[in-house]
This record gives C-alpha cells, structure tokens and sequence, in this order.
C-alpha cells in the first residue's frame, strides 16, 4: 500500500488562532489556505463556484467554509471553528476566532489554546478597534508567536508605502502596550493569493517569507523544564477501597523538572517531603520528570497537604501573600465590582478574593484613553454646586483592568514572568469563569514578615525523629489551634479549658495555652511596653511548637487582639486554625459563633462537631 | 514529549479535575473505539483504578459482541458498570426493526424517518433517564456477575463523553467542560470563556456539565493510541476476510461496514494516513445520521 504520509504521527501539530477586526478576510484567509495546501474534499472549491455563478453572487471563501459546515454535519473532518491542514513541515489546527466583540469570549477560549496567531488587517480600512483588543489580549494571554497580515493588498494597488504605514502604526500600538512585537508583517491578498501559500507576483517590493513560511518557521514553544520546579496540587489519592495502600500526589508539572529523592515543598503550608517513588499507569518506571506530565508522587514522609499547594523545591519556591497586582480582563455580563466576594482560581486553588484597589480601567481598543488614574476628574450626577469628583471606575464587559486583588489567605504564585501557569488565573462570578487575568506584581501586605520568618524557619526545619504522619496515627488527630476570641468579659477563658479538658478527657493530645505563661517567661525580657507585634510573633512561636508536637492547642486572644489572631496564622500555614468567637458577632470571618450565654456542653459540643467536620480529629 | 503524549497527558488532566468538582460523576461507555480509550485513560489518571461509574445504554440491537467485550473488561478492570435502556419502547415494539418488520416495502424516506425516531427513543431518551435517574439503572454486581436494579437514583451532575472536534461541525464548538441546562439543551452561542486550564466546575442546580476528555484528538490519534498502550477492541472493527470492516460501532440493523481490507491496528492507521477515507464520513455506516436527527441526538448528548 502507498504511504505517502507515513511519517504524520512524528510530525509536530501546532494550534494557530486566527484573529481580527471583523470584515479583514479570517475566513478568506483560512479559505485559501485550505484550498492552497490541498485540505479540502474533492470537488469542493469546483462545487461552491459552480453554484455561486448559478446564482449569480459573487465567490466567497466565507461561502466555502459555510459549505464546510454543511458538509460536517454528514461527518466528513474538517470544521470552521477548527480547521485542519497540513503543509510540508507540519500539520495545523486553526482556530477561527470570531471578530465580532460579541463572540470575546469564544476569540479567548480559541486563543487560549493557540501556540501561535494570525492577525489580519483589512489594508484599506486599516487598524480597527478589535485589531487592537485582540493584539492586546493575545499579549495578555502570553501568545508570544504573532504574525500579522496586512490583506487586502489589491485594493491599495500593492502600494509599498501603504502597507509600511500600517505596519508603522501597528508596531506602535502593541509597543505602547507592552506586547512582543510580531514576527513578520506579510502584505497579502486573500482574494488573489498573494504571499499566503505561495509567493505572489505584485508585490516585488516584499522580501520576507510567505505566510506558509512563517508558519512553518514559528518554533514549537520549548517545554518549560528549566524553569523552577512548580506542580499544582491536583488531588491526593488512595484508592484504599480498590486494595491499592499507595498515597499518592497528583498534579501536572506546569515548570521544572524533578527526580527521586529531591526535598519538596508545598506552599503556602510551606510543608517538606522527600520524593520516594513516581508513579504512573502502564508506564516504564521512570527516575525523573519533567513539565508537561500529568503524573504522581509518593513521598517518604507523609504530610498532610491538601488541593491548591504549590510543589517546588525549596531553593526557588513560588510567593507566598494575600495581594496581587493584575492585568485582568472581564467578559462577565455583570461588572466586576468592589465590595463582595468573587472567586479566584490560580493552579489548582480556588480562594474567595475581592477587589483592593483600582488602578486602571483600559479601553483595550484605545489603551490612550483609559480611565482611572489617567481620567480627569468627572462632574457627578449631582448638583451644579457639587464638588467634582472622580467617580469609582466600574470594571465592565469586555473592559481591561489594571487593579489590586486581595485575598483572604495567603495564595502561592508567581510573576507572569517568571511562571506563567502559577502568575495567571480567572475569575469566577457566580457559575461562570467572569475574567481571567496575569499577576503583574506582589504587593506587600502587613503580614509579610511573619509569612517570611515561617517559611525560612519550616525550609530550615530539622526534624526530629518521630514524622508528624507517626503522630497522627498514633494520637488520632491532626494538630490544630483552636482559639477563641471575642470581647473582654464574654467567658472565652473558661470554654477554652472546658473544651481542653473535653478533648484530654477523650484521650486527645490537647493543650489550653495561655497568654499570660507566654508573657511570664518568654516574654519575661521584653519592656512593659514592648512593641504588640513582638508579643504576638513569640505567641506564635510557641504555638507553633506545641502544634509541631502534635497537639491541638485551645487558646484565647485574651493577651493578644482578635486582629491578632491572622498574625498568630501567618506563624502556623502548616496547621489549621479554628477561630471560635464568643459574643454577638464582630462581623470579622469566624468558623463558628456562639452566644456568651450558650451552656459550656452545648459549646463544646459545637467545637467538637468542628473539629471533626475539618478532618482534625475524625482522621 | 511526542503528540500522543500531549494529548494523554491533557486528557487526565481534565480526568483529575472533572473527578474533583463532581460529586455525581459518570462516564458514557459506548464500547466503540473512542470511549475505550477514554477508559483507558481514566486508568491512567487514576493510576489504574476507574473511581465512578460507566454508564451504557443498551439498545438491545448492539451486536452480541460489544455486550461481551463491555462485560468481560468491566469484571477485568473491575468497573463500576451501569447500564440504561428504554424498556417501554422495547415491550411495545416501538423500534425500528419490528416497525420494518411489520412493512417490508416501506419507502426509504419513511425509513430514515423511523431510524431517527428509533434513535430517539432507544438511545436520547434512554440516556436522559438513566443520566438523571428517572429511569431504571442496572448496575453490574462484581461478585454473582449479575445485573441488578442499581438502588442510587440521584441525577449525575458530570458527565464525560468521548466527542471529538474533528468529528463534526458543531463539536468544534465544544469546550472541555461544557454546559448544559436544565432541559439538557447546549447554547453554542452563549457558552461561557474557557481560559487556559481553568474549566467550567461551577454550575447551578438542575444543570449539569458535559467533559470531553478527547477534544483534541483525531480519529488516526484514537488509532495511534490504541496501538500504543495495545489496549483491547472489538473485532468489528477489523475486516475478517470478507473485504469489509465497521468504521464506526452502532446498532445492528442500522449500520453498514465500510469497504475496507484492514486486518488490524497497523493497517487501520496505514488506511487513514493514506487518504483513503478523506471523502468519507467517520460516521457513514451509519444509518440513522440523517441531517436532523444527527441534530436531536447531538443536542442530547448521545454519540
Ligand atoms: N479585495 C479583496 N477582498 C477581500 C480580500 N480578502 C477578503 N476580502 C473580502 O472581504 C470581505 C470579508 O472577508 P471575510 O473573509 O468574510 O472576513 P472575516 O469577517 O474576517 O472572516 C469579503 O467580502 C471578502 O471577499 C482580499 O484579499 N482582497
């Protein structure tokens, strides 16, 4: 049997987006390139002109790939929002992007997926508001692989200086922005084929590679192994149940390599581990792995580590904070507003996140004329006599922000730059992915400190003989702060050693400390008046110990503030915190609220249920 | 890392996440070629456990041998197999078959007319019951070996399926995790962003989310693939010395094998690199997939 193409499973794929403002020639362009590189059924072209003389309208493209369409619905393999070719070096998946706004969202999801786009512009209406939103937003994707053709050249005569202008005006926008700068320019004509599959004839004056060639040049994106180490934690399982005891975790290695026997650590729990064994189904047995698998570790101390955490080795770890300078772009149909909680998804985390501070809102068609920091104060709707005021810019559909995210908890990421799978994320409104987005910069919070102190102090951590795994299953519990707080005078002393005495007397590993032992003795050199942050660290530090020891600490913030309580955290990312508050309710985030007048049973009992809802104890 | 690894590797990542947002998961196991490689690679991602259910509608006209062969890796895999069918439909001989059977010289249009009708009925509604436990669920127990009425009737909110987006238009425009509302209808035009590898795991109640694992490959990708991780097919798809072979598995009185010598894998792969089905439909054997009822079935999921 004749092979022609016998060599198609070791040839590379590579996923191209094709966008623009609408009306530049998308579809012609992708018309002719399958018609140039033989992609079509038999007959097909012959067919389509044949029945547009018939009718007397004129021949489109457009109406080649409609036709397509048609002819998919009877299963035959090509389709218009992807089409497939092939040339000599490679063969092509494009994704036709819509250039209507409306159609944003889709023009993402395509583009998302792309290695490399296609940006055509119209040479005679020149660049348009979407040549620039789409320019902006493959930037802000992290396309790095960008042509651009300049169609339609028939209509300007193949005029050199004209093709040159645009080209001018073009690079200069997406300069102003920030964004790569495109391969090539290409002066094409999809109506008479000119430099897209084959070189033309009228536009001498162009040197440069064909469209086709481009393409084939474009390098496939190089796999990220020598970057840092980062895996997103996907899961961790043990499928006890189907009589397998391995625990493993699982997760894709978005950067970075690693092998057996390599000291990990998860952020932001900053826990440490070892390696022991990779695992995989129908594998050969495999030393080391690199970015781009979707594998599973088994690790010789166990840890409890849960979705979300960051695997890195600990020389280059990811950030470890709560506030994240981002570029974001919003599709949601409702604006992205101050005030409530949205979302956040960033790797394998998702965490409730809400609008800090923003900087700017950009018209990504006209980045000049943005709002914000860069908009001259409006009158509002008040009054003549009103002062001016400059109103909150509202993050609308289809808007570009510059602004500062903050979370709740401290999240582990990177830069855009440095990673882009850990430095973007998207926004979750409701049901619907709403936005996505790239982290600029890490904006410091008061937190900062403490978060560092903790992460030198566990990577640096030596360990003692006995593995907190060991201590769990021997005690039957994880390690845990409970702490109660609320107002001065509300009983929280008192529940605490009830709930103490509870867990002891259920031969739990609990311990009621309390503030004023730590002000006795640790604190015993520090002036009356000592700086509060300095009582709170060494409070923490305490903890820490006893939690490293395997016990569930109960305290009260009766020496420290509630708003101390985060601080104390900051200390402990390994362990979780129970934050039990006595009183009426201060409005601040508790897991559990109970009325200063609830019987100490009924409390207790509550804690108790907590406790086992959080898998502290029921282990 | 070549292409085949991509696409495995892309696929259990959306396994593991598809695993993780729904509690109420199962997969559509049609026996045929793609969706055993979907099963495949659900080992894979789970490192060779399959951890939800798989779920099947029996039409009672699959040809005996894709009965077997779905039995046989369900006790060797040891899978959680369920299995639907439209028993109303078959005791009242609302079939296509017995309606033929009854009027031989039925015209061709009124004969496509009842295929899709039988479709729909035997397969989309089947597969509407059993997905939100309205109708009776027949679940596999491992141990007599024995079918028997599944006790769990709480609708599953995931559902992978194997679609593919060389396969027909409208599948190009499915994303890896795409919703579905509450009348189990799909807006193409409303679908919501898929950003990089973050998916649609959020959904409101009465709704539900279909995954498609196998988005990105192509019909030579499902071959290459086979061949590969030497998984296990049925010999249907393999001509046995009568110079034909299925291309595509579907119900017995409603498909025809193609024209074709290949003997197995390699020779499969070799057909299609050649070209020499590039002008014929994957699905062409297929009787049924008239225009519009290939619409109806798409719509609902079954395929
Ligand atoms: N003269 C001329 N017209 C073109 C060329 N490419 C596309 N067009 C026309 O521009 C119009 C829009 O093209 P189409 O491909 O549908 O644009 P899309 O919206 O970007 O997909 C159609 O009428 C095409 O025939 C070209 O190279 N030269």
């Amino acid at each position: 049997m004749a092979r022609p193409d016998a060599k198609v499973a070791e040839r590379d794929q590579m996923n191209v987006v094709i966008v623009g403002h609408v009306d530049h020639g998308k579809s012609t362009v992708v018309g002719r390139l399958l018609a140039d590189t033989d992609a079509l059924p038999q007959g097909k072209l012959d067919a389509v002109r044949r029945e547009c003389e018939r009718t007397g309208k004129p021949f489109e493209y457009a109406f080649l790939l409609d036709a397509l369409e048609d002819e998919q619905d009877q299963g035959i393999t090509i389709d218009t929002a992807r089409c497939f070719f092939k040339s000599s070096a490679r063969d092509y998946i494009i994704i036709d992007a819509p250039g209507h706004i409306e159609f944003l969202k889709n023009m993402i999801s395509g583009a998302a997926r792309a290695e490399a786009a296609v940006l055509v512009i119209d040479a005679k209406e020149g660049v348009r508001e979407n040549s620039r939103r789409h320019g902006y937003i493959l930037a802000m994707l992290g396309i790095r692989q960008v042509v651009v053709c300049v169609n339609k050249m028939d209509l300007v005569g193949y005029d050199q200086k004209h093709f040159e202008g645009i080209e001018r005006e073009y690079r200069a926008f997406l300069e102003s922005i920030g964004a790569v700068s495109p391969r090539q320019f290409i002066p094409i004509s999809a109506i008479e084929g000119e430099n897209l599959a084959s070189r033309g004839k009228k536009t001498p004056w162009y040197k440069g590679p064909t469209l086709l060639e481009v393409l084939d040049a474009l390098p496939k994106a190089p796999p990220k192994i020598d970057q840092p180490l980062r895996m997103p934690v996907q899961a961790v399982y043990k499928f006890t149940k189907q009589g397998d005891d391995r625990r493993i975790v699982a997760g894709r290695i978005e950067a970075g390599r690693v092998k057996v026997g390599d000291k990990v650590v998860f952020s932001p729990s900053n826990k440490v581990s070892t390696i022991r064994s990779i695992e995989g189904f129908n594998t050969k047995p495999r030393a080391e792995i690199e970015a781009g698998w979707s594998t599973g570790f088994t690790l010789t101390e166990e840890i409890y580590i849960t979705r979300g955490e960051v695997m890195s080795h600990v020389a280059k770890a990811p950030q470890v904070g709560t506030r994240l300078r981002v570029n974001l772009i919003w599709l949601g149909k409702k604006p992205f507003v101050s005030g409530r909680d949205y979302k956040l998804k960033l790797g394998t985390t998702a965490l409730p996140v809400r609008i800090s501070k923003i900087h700017k809102v950009i018209d990504a068609s006209r980045p000049d004329r943005s709002t914000g920091e860069l908009r001259s104060p409006e009158r509002s709707a008040g009054g003549q006599g009103d002062p001016p005021r400059v109103p909150d810019p509202i993050i609308g559909r289809h808007d570009v922000a510059d602004l500062v995210l903050e979370l709740r908890q401290p999240i582990a990421f990177d830069l855009t730059a440095d990673c882009e799978a850990t430095g973007r994320f998207v926004i979750v409104d409701e049901y619907d992915v709403a936005g996505g987005g790239i982290i600029t910069e890490a904006v410091s919070d008061d937190l900062r400190d403490l978060r560092d102190e903790a992460r030198t102090r566990d990577f640096n951590w030596v360990p003692g003989g006995v593995t907190s795994a060991e201590r769990t299953a021997r005690n039957g519990h994880r390690a845990a702060l409970v702490m109660f707080v609320g107002k001065a005078g509300v009983g929280k002393h008192k529940l605490a050693r009830a709930v103490e005495k509870a867990l002891f007397g259920e031969g739990r590993a609990a311990y009621m400390l309390d503030g004023t032992n730590v002000l006795l003795g640790v604190d015993n050199d520090l002036w009356v008046d000592a700086a509060k942050s300095e009582l709170v660290r060494r409070f923490g530090e305490v903890v820490h110990l006893l939690l490293n020891a395997g016990h569930i600490v109960v305290s009260t913030t009766n020496t420290i503030g509630l708003a101390d309580a985060t601080a104390v955290q900051a200390l402990i990312p390994d362990a979780p915190l129970v934050l039990v508050e006595v009183g009426d309710g201060s409005g601040q985030a508790c897991d559990l609220l109970v009325s200063g007048d609830e019987p100490e049973a009924e409390v207790v009992a509550k804690v108790r249920a907590l406790l086992d809802a959080r898998h502290i104890t029921a282990v | 890392m070549d292409h085949l690894d991509q696409l495995e590797q892309q696929s259990v990542y959306i396994f593991r996440e598809a695993f993780r947002h729904f509690e109420r998961l199962c997969m559509l196991w049609s026996i045929g070629k793609d969706s055993t490689v979907m099963l495949w690679l659900a080992r894979k991602a789970f490192f060779g456990h399959v951890p939800f259910p798989l779920v099947h509608v029996d039409t009672s006209y699959k040809l005996p041998e894709m009965i077997a062969y779905r039995d046989k890796l369900a006790f060797e895999y040891k899978l959680q197999m369920v299995v639907g069918q439209n028993k109303q439909a078959l005791d009242e001989g609302d079939t296509f078959p017995i309606k033929l059977g009854k009027r031989p010289d039925m015209s061709k249009e009124e004969q496509q007319q009842l295929r899709t009708a039988c479709c729909g009925r035997l397969k989309s509604d089947a597969l509407g019951a059993t997905l939100h436990g309205t109708g009776t669920r027949m679940r596999l127990n491992l141990e007599t070996g024995k079918y028997e009425v599944d006790p769990d009737k709480q609708p599953y909110t995931g559902v992978i399926v194997g679609a593919r987006a060389d396969e027909e238009g409208s599948r190009s425009k499915e994303r890896y995790f795409s919703p579905r509302d509450k009348h189990d209808n799909w807006d193409v035009g409303d679908q919501p962003p898929e950003f990089w590898n973050q998916f649609k795991t959020d959904f409101a109640p009465g709704t539900h989310v279909r995954i498609h694992p196998l988005l990105d490959w192509t019909e030579l990708n499902i071959w290459e693939y086979i061949k590969r991780e030497r998984i296990p097919t049925v010999s249907l798809y393999y001509d046995q010395g009568a110079g034909t072979r299925y291309r595509s598995l579907g119900c017995g009185p409603c498909q025809s094998p193609i024209k074709s010598t290949s003997k197995n894998v390699d020779d499969i792969i070799d057909e299609l690199k050649s070209g020499a089905l590039k002008n014929v439909a994957e699905r062409s054997g297929r009787l049924q997939d008239g225009k519009h009822g290939l619409e109806e079935l798409r719509r609902k999921g079954y395929m």
